[in-house]
């Protein structure tokens, strides 16, 4: 007699299954997991180049986090990322995808230091600080609300969009640097270059870093207030999850995109005035810097938790830090920062999965029932 | 006139870049993939390519061949891009990570990744890493022709490399079995799967061979637009104009012919019709990016039903979530 056909189905080598529940523990074991499979990697690329990886991360972290200077530097990394993740945050969480936090720190980056080459002499010290914080929180907040019109009025691709501006106010900044207020303004200098604020343009210290960082760690209380304590982050939260849903239940959608971005891209250009007032004292080519970028990182890793937002831009403010010292000590490029904070968003990306789903392996011999 | 004639082969040579990009990407999105890491994997390609030159010219000593150096640079490239398309299947196909911020990732990855083993790469080469001069040559393509034949045979062999590309791709995807299944994957992959097309298998192919592809735009920017060495940062957004370019094409690579042709121009625009000196060079730059914010808002307005993306684009297909 044969037997019948079905019992000669296998089961898959390898079924999913969705877990019904993980306890917070084991899901942050295995994104601690996934953070130090990254590290390995980048542990192996770093042996392929010829150095020892443990030597290098220990200077990593030595570096910037062993001495007080090493911590201003550090913090000083952070602050932007962090108040960039937040104004990323409210967007993120309403899918629309603002990768143009770079381009709004420029714009509010722009016209803050406007206000610093020409008005320093006729407005008093405080008077002036806020005046650019204004103008950098109202630049920065129109140029996220460009894309957020068109994308609330006909839908335009805002992931696009907002990626293009971050090229034109780069072009614009490079055009202020060439002509009007580079030579324009600084006719010494060998090449062109705007010039360095005056002392009253410049923001306070508080423990040798400067008051940005009290304000984003207010912001970041704020924020976290604002998006699950209030009606806005309610109405952010249902549009994200869904449009429909938000239009069945009267909500207003193409207000709340608008309005969202305005508040993403103002707290953008805030991080823009806390650049050139506070890190750099002018405005250059590099004062976003990748920050927008990597402020993506940052919210997405946090699951767009304020608090945990804060972690993680210490996290990555200590890699680019301790990037920036192997280059010098063992001329590995700083872009090995970059390319880890990749690494590491690949692992933890991939690791959620783990964390909602479970792997069931064919047993030996199992047949199927 | 003859400047006019220069500017269009200009134009060209520029857009082959784009192109490459564009169809990588088109390729990729028709299997219901949007893949925002073309960036990266132009990046990726870029310095994978000069790598591989660089490596063959050193094995082979004095004696070596332009044409081979470009082939490896060429297959170099390709994979470098399939690879980095690859970590992006997995993530999204396989792990099921969302489709935006996997592209992300691979963006910000493949930055890191180009720039760092471009600078690993000139420190070992003592300073910066070129390749050499025969090399150049097979890139600079072939010079000292004028008039119409220059405008036709002047170009080196990845232009016409892209040409044909788009005409197979074109082809593939609108009168083959292979590319109505994979459009079919793109459309609905339900559909798909209940007639018995493994939509896993399509995505993953669709998707690396997209980024193979998007490699080579990579490749073609450091070898050919940099003259073989490697620049800091140099794709500079090239990628993102190729996304751009995708929704510009409506989806079609004949359009992307068109479309990359007219943003290659955009880009070399102001070295053949310059205005006002130096300073305003910033300002001719950002054209072709004002010109793709135009681009998107016009086909957001105008929705036509025939230039609409795969029904299932951005969104990622459980079996056993139907």
């Amino acid at each position: 007699m044969r037997e019948p056909k079905t019992a000669n189905h296998r089961e898959p080598l390898v079924r999913i299954a969705k877990r019904s529940d993980i306890s917070q523990g084991k899901a942050w074991l295995i994104r601690a997991v996934a953070i130090l499979l990254a590290l390995l990697t980048g542990g192996l690329i770093i042996l392929a180049l010829g150095h020892n990886p443990i030597a290098v991360y220990k200077e990593m972290i030595t570096s910037s986090l062993g001495k007080p200077r090493g911590i201003r530097e550090t913090v000083k990394k952070a602050v932007p990322l962090l108040g960039c993740a937040l104004a990323i945050a409210p967007a993120f969480r309403m899918k629309f995808w603002n990768i143009g936090a770079e381009g709004q720190i420029l714009a509010g980056g722009i016209a803050a230091s406007y206000f610093a080459l020409f008005w320093y002499d006729k407005l008093p010290g405080p008077v002036l600080l806020l005046v650019m914080a204004l103008a950098g929180l109202v630049v920065g907040g129109i140029w996220g609300l460009i894309p957020a019109f068109f994308k609330a009025k006909w839908g335009t691709n805002e992931t696009l969009f907002t990626l293009m501006l971050n090229y034109i106010v780069l072009g614009i900044v490079r055009f202020l640097q060439a002509g009007p207020w580079g030579p324009g303004l600084n006719p010494t200098s060998a090449y062109p270059k705007i010039p360095m604020f005056d002392d009253a343009a410049r923001l306070p210290q508080v423990f040798g870093v400067h008051i940005g960082w009290i304000v984003v760690l207010l912001l970041t209380a704020v924020m976290f207030w604002y998006l699950n304590y209030t009606k806005h982050g309610y109405e952010i939260a249902v549009v994200g999850e869904s449009v429909n849903t938000a239009q069945y239940a009267g909500m207003r959608v193409p207000q709340i995109i608008v309005r969202t971005m305005l508040l993403s891209g103002a707290i953008s250009g805030f991080v823009g005035f806390l650049q050139v007032a506070g890190a750099s004292y002018t405005l250059t080519e590099s004062t976003a810097g990748g920050i927008g970028f990597t402020a993506i990182t940052v919210a997405w890793l946090a699951k767009l938790n304020p608090f945990v937002m804060i972690l993680i831009a210490l996290f990555l403010g200590v890699l680019e830090k301790g990037a920036d010292t192997i280059q010098t000590v063992y001329q590995i490029p700083a872009s090995a920062a970059e390319m880890l904070t990749g690494l590491i968003l690949f692992f933890m990306l991939g690791c959620e999965f783990f964390i909602q789903y479970r792997l069931l392996f064919r047993r030996k011999g199992a047949r199927h029932e | 006139m003859s400047n006019w004639l220069n500017f269009i082969a200009a134009a060209v040579a520029a857009s082959a870049p784009l192109l490459f990009g564009t169809l990588g990407e088109i390729l990729t999105e028709k299997s219901g993939n949007l893949n925002l890491g073309v960036e990266g994997m132009m990046f990726m390609g870029g310095v994978a390519g000069i790598a591989g030159s660089y490596c063959y010219e050193l094995a082979a000593g004095s004696g070596y061949n332009g044409w081979i150096s470009a082939l490896v640079a060429v297959i170099c490239a390709f994979g470098a891009g399939m690879f980095g398309a690859l970590l992006y299947s997995v993530l999204t196909v396989s792990l099921r990570v969302n489709q935006n911020v996997a592209g992300l990732a691979l963006t910000i990855f493949g930055t890191g990744f180009g720039n760092f083993f471009g600078e690993v790469l000139g420190n070992a080469a003592g300073g910066f890493v070129s390749v050499g001069e025969r090399t150049k040559a097979v890139f600079n393509g072939v010079t000292g022709l004028d008039g119409p034949g220059k405008l036709l045979f002047s170009y080196n062999f990845m232009v016409y490399l892209g040409l044909v590309l788009a005409v197979v791709l074109a082809w593939f995807l609108n009168s083959s079995r292979k590319g109505l299944n994979l459009r079919s994957v793109g459309e609905s992959p339900a559909t798909a799967d209940a007639a018995g097309i493994n939509v896993t298998r399509y995505k993953y192919l669709a998707t690396c061979l997209g980024g193979g592809i998007c490699g080579l735009g990579g490749m073609y920017i450091v070898m050919a637009t940099q003259g073989g060495t490697w620049v800091h940062n140099c794709i500079n957004g090239k990628g993102w104009i190729a996304v751009a370019l995708v929704i510009f094409a409506t989806w079609s690579p004949l359009r992307a012919l068109v479309g990359s042709l007219v943003f290659g121009g955009l880009s070399v625009m102001r070295f053949y019709f310059p205005f006002g000196g130096n300073i305003y060079a910033p300002i001719y730059d950002i054209a072709p990016y004002i010109a793709t914010v135009l681009v998107l808002i016009a086909v957001s307005i105008r929705q036509r039903r025939e230039s609409q993306p795969p029904n299932s684009l951005g969104l990622a297909y459980f079996r056993e979530e139907r």
